[in-house]
């Protein structure tokens, strides 16, 4: 019997059309080209599990954006150095706003401070100043950032680093907040 | 009284054959599998602007997935439809 006509495929023991066959047994069918019917249906209702998955992935961002809102509190004031601490074209390693976070202060030759988060944008890996040269270096992948402003000018990097705010009072450098990058 | 397996006990009425229904329900796969696609997309643009501190789009994202996803169960339901 011809596999190819899906009227006259392999008949049921009942001798019943397929139409009037029970669910079981169209569900299970002989024939291959039946049998194709049948997978790309239930592959059809994969993809809409997988559908499904991207939307609850979707409301999951939207609950870390608005949980992560609600938390941030107001961020701390912390002293990093003092005025003659760091020299002109010299950096700082310091930590904020807790100990996992490194970032750099940079006494820029314009006699400006600067600093900036050290994970690189790309893969989180510690950037180096290069003053001389007016850039944060990522040894990784090459990535590069502006030492001024934190915009990524060449390599992976697409985001630029995010920037800590800065307060100069009495002689000492604090710590005030934190700008996210932004591309 | 053992009941007979042969004896249909629900029934399927469809007003297509199954060659015609074969073809349907690969072309619904196909459009399903373009929005899945489009979702991936989606996703991983949201979550790229997210990470990048950018809050705007990561709602409208959401709405678009959410559409995606209900033009993908009316499809399929259409789908079940058809073998009933």
């Amino acid at each position: 019997m011809s596999t190819e006509n899906f009227e006259n495929a392999s008949a049921a023991p009942n001798g019943q059309p397929a139409e009037e066959q029970p669910v079981w047994r169209q569900e299970y069918p002989i024939d291959w080209s039946e049998s194709e019917y049948v997978t790309r249906r239930e592959f059809t209702r994969l993809l809409l599990v997988t559908s499904f998955a991207f939307v609850v992935g979707q409301a999951w961002i939207v609950l870390s954006s608005v949980g992560k809102k609600a938390t941030a509190a107001q961020p701390p004031r912390v002293e990093i150095a003092k005025i003659d601490q760091v020299p002109v074209g010299g950096s700082l390693l310091f930590y904020y706003p807790n100990e996992n976070s490194p970032c750099l202060l940079v006494h820029l030759p314009s006699d400006q401070y600067v600093a900036f988060s050290q994970k690189c944008t790309h893969l989180s890996c510690p950037v180096l100043p290069e003053v001389d040269q007016g850039r944060f270096h990522c040894p990784c992948h090459e990535g590069e950032f502006d030492i001024q402003t934190g915009v990524p000018l060449s390599g992976p990097p697409r985001r630029r680093l995010p920037q800590v705010k800065l307060e100069i009072a009495n002689g000492h450098i604090y710590a005030v907040g934190i700008e996210e990058g932004v591309a | 009284m053992r009941p007979s397996l042969a004896r249909p006990s629900r029934v399927r009425r469809s007003p297509f054959s199954r060659s015609q229904r074969s073809t349907i329900v690969t072309g619904i796969m196909l459009i399903v599998w373009l929005l899945v696609i489009l979702q991936l997309w989606l996703f991983m643009a949201t979550m790229e602007a997210y990470l990048g501190g950018n809050d705007n789009v990561i709602v409208p994202g959401l709405i678009a997935s959410v559409v995606c996803l209900l033009l993908n169960f009316g499809l399929f339901h259409y789908l079940r439809n058809l073998d009933r």
